[in-house]
């Protein structure tokens, strides 16, 4: 991993992560659930939690600052522009981009593999050309590029995996061939928490000519992201993951591929002038945020990432790393269970089926423990399509959750079969 | 929350250990695939319609327990019947798992009652419905396929 801009603001070095008091900044974790039972919420690579700063910071803009950006000459839309654009700045920091306006907000990752899929790479496409993505996509890193490829009769190619949820690179040189026009590949995976060697894979890419989107969605909650050093062209982030509200996030995209690419919608703010005959376009980030923005959103967002920056980061890792561990260890001891996910580079998500259970009575059975976990495909068809299982449960880890949680889990799962008979 | 013991009854768990009519039929007048997207469970349903008399039928899948044991059940209720006698018992099925406040008729549905227990859990109404939606369709064309979506 690699050492991120988190790492100028924290707080005393080498002090032991203190969960509980992080937890007393999540009012949802200390709801109790049927049977008076705490809430043990292990689903975090679905969405995560928000901090009162979060909520707070949504609450104040709509109490105190609400305006309508960038156009209002009054005082309250100048605060509110402000705010917004003081967003922006702190997404800057948070991937460690160069310029602010290498930062465009959108609805979240989904939109932002989108945005680059029709912006930036379908102009670069013709028919015959190629699209590489990875075997252990989300299906939002697999689609947009299906379309792509769709519309300009060019071909979409799978950088394999092994049996470990591992990314094989042996052969993408192989891969990376003159028709290569974009490779796009996740940080981490979604349903196995593999974590892949980006900065490598761009290197590799880079070699050849080829432009790289990084889908961050999993990765930029618990991995220092630093844009810069990863050398990627593109890295996605979705709000709701780190800790913020759904229906923001944003695309990282260099300065010179932004300013080069068409608008991706037509719309207000993204225009210079408007005739019925011709329209100029905004330079970016304008170009690319068509009709009034989701503005307490991307304040909400804008919270969340300076919640996080200011985390003990060295503390968190080595935190989800024991929680990892202990998960592995306490599941693996379950007679039947087989964890399906195991690289060597892993984040907090254990993905597991049960020899004579359903992953979806599985949901069932543990949520009466006030266990949330997730139950199916995790939207990652071909990954459990190449592993062989119709679908597991998962278990994905937050900062924010304890040891306590994980015995909960463990014991939630063992009394699965028990209940099946 | 609903009580985990009345959606996994005995009758439940048993049709999911031990399905019945679970094979490929030979010579089916009808078939269909059904699938649910979101969990991911698979049926096939192979039907023998004989003078509008459901003779034979039998399922292969995988999926939950849930969806197995109404695989199971299912099979077991319609073998014998007309097809429209199956499919008013697809309708009173129906009703029963999505109304929380519908009365279940035990004298219309039989052992199908037992899945008066899916009504507590609203993310499992799919798994039960999946087999009779398969039946649905494949009763309706020879070639059917059905989803849950």
């Amino acid at each position: 991993m690699t050492a991120g801009p988190r790492s100028p603001s924290r707080p005393a070095k080498g002090a032991p992560f203190d969960v509980e008091r992080v937890r007393a900044d999540f009012p949802l974790l200390s709801q109790k659930v049927a049977g008076g039972r705490p809430l043990v919420y292990l689903d975090n690579a679905a969405t995560t939690q928000k901090p009162r700063q979060v909520i707070e910071a949504i609450a104040r803009f709509y109490s105190e600052d609400n305006a309508n950006i960038h156009r209002g000459v009054y005082d309250l839309c100048e605060r509110a522009t402000r705010l917004y654009e003081g967003a922006r700045t702190t997404a800057q920091r948070f991937v460690g981009a160069a310029d602010a306006r290498e930062i465009v907000f959108v609805r979240g990752t989904t939109e932002g593999i989108n945005l680059v899929a029709q912006s930036f790479c379908l102009p670069r496409l013709g028919a015959g050309d190629e699209v590489l993505v990875s075997a252990i996509e989300h299906h939002s890193n697999i689609v947009p590029w299906q379309l792509v490829c769709e519309a300009r009769g060019a071909r979409l190619r799978v950088i394999p995996m092994n049996a470990r949820g591992e990314l094989e690179l042996d052969g993408l040189e192989a891969l990376l061939g003159p028709r290569t026009r974009m490779l796009a590949v996740t940080h981490v995976s979604n349903a196995l928490g593999t974590v892949t060697p980006v900065k490598e894979i761009v290197a590799r890419a880079h070699a050849r000519g080829v432009p790289v989107l990084v889908d961050g969605a999993q990765g930029a909650p618990h991995l220092a992201v630093a844009v810069r050093d990863l050398g990627c062209d593109f890295y996605t982030v979705s709000g709701h993951k780190v800790f913020g509200p759904t229906g923001v996030g944003f695309v990282y995209g260099r300065l010179e591929h932004l300013e080069a690419m068409p608008p991706y919608q037509g719309g207000g703010d993204m225009i210079r002038s408007v005739t019925f005959e011709h329209t100029t376009f905004a330079a970016p980030p304008a170009r690319f945020e068509a009709g009034t923005p989701n503005i307490g959103g991307a304040i909400g967002l804008a919270a969340s990432l300076e919640y996080l920056m200011r985390l003990d980061w060295d503390a968190v890792t080595t935190h989800e790393a024991e929680l990892l561990a202990h998960a592995t260890e306490a599941l693996s001891g379950i007679p039947g269970l087989h964890i399906i996910g195991t690289a060597a580079e892993k984040v907090g998500v254990v993905s597991f089926v049960l020899d004579g259970a359903h992953a979806h009575d599985i949901g069932t059975i543990v949520d009466e423990d006030g266990v949330a976990l997730r139950t199916g495909h995790h939207c990652a068809q071909p990954v459990m399509d190449a592993l062989g299982v119709p679908a597991t449960a998962r278990a994905s880890f937050a900062f924010y959750n304890t040891h306590a949680e994980v015995e909960a889990l463990a014991a939630a799962v063992a009394r699965v079969r028990e209940v099946l008979g | 929350m609903a009580e985990l013991r009345e959606l996994y009854q005995q009758v439940i768990l048993d049709h999911n250990k031990n399905p019945r009519h679970h094979r490929r039929l030979t010579d089916p007048s009808h078939s269909a695939d059904g699938h649910n997207p979101l969990c991911g469970d698979r049926i096939h349903l192979d039907v023998k319609v004989d003078g509008g008399v459901i003779r034979e039928i039998g399922f292969e899948g995988s999926g939950c327990a849930i969806s197995t044991a109404s695989a199971s059940l299912m099979t077991s209720s319609v073998v014998g019947k007309t097809t429209a006698e199956a499919e008013r018992l697809f309708d009173a099925f129906h009703a029963m798992v999505t109304d929380p406040a519908g009365p279940v008729d035990p004298t219309s549905l039989g052992k199908l009652a037992v899945f008066a227990g899916v009504r507590g859990f609203p993310a499992r109404v799919k798994c039960a419905n999946l087999p009779w939606h398969t039946l649905h369709s494949a009763l309706s064309s020879e070639k059917g396929r059905a989803s849950t979506e």
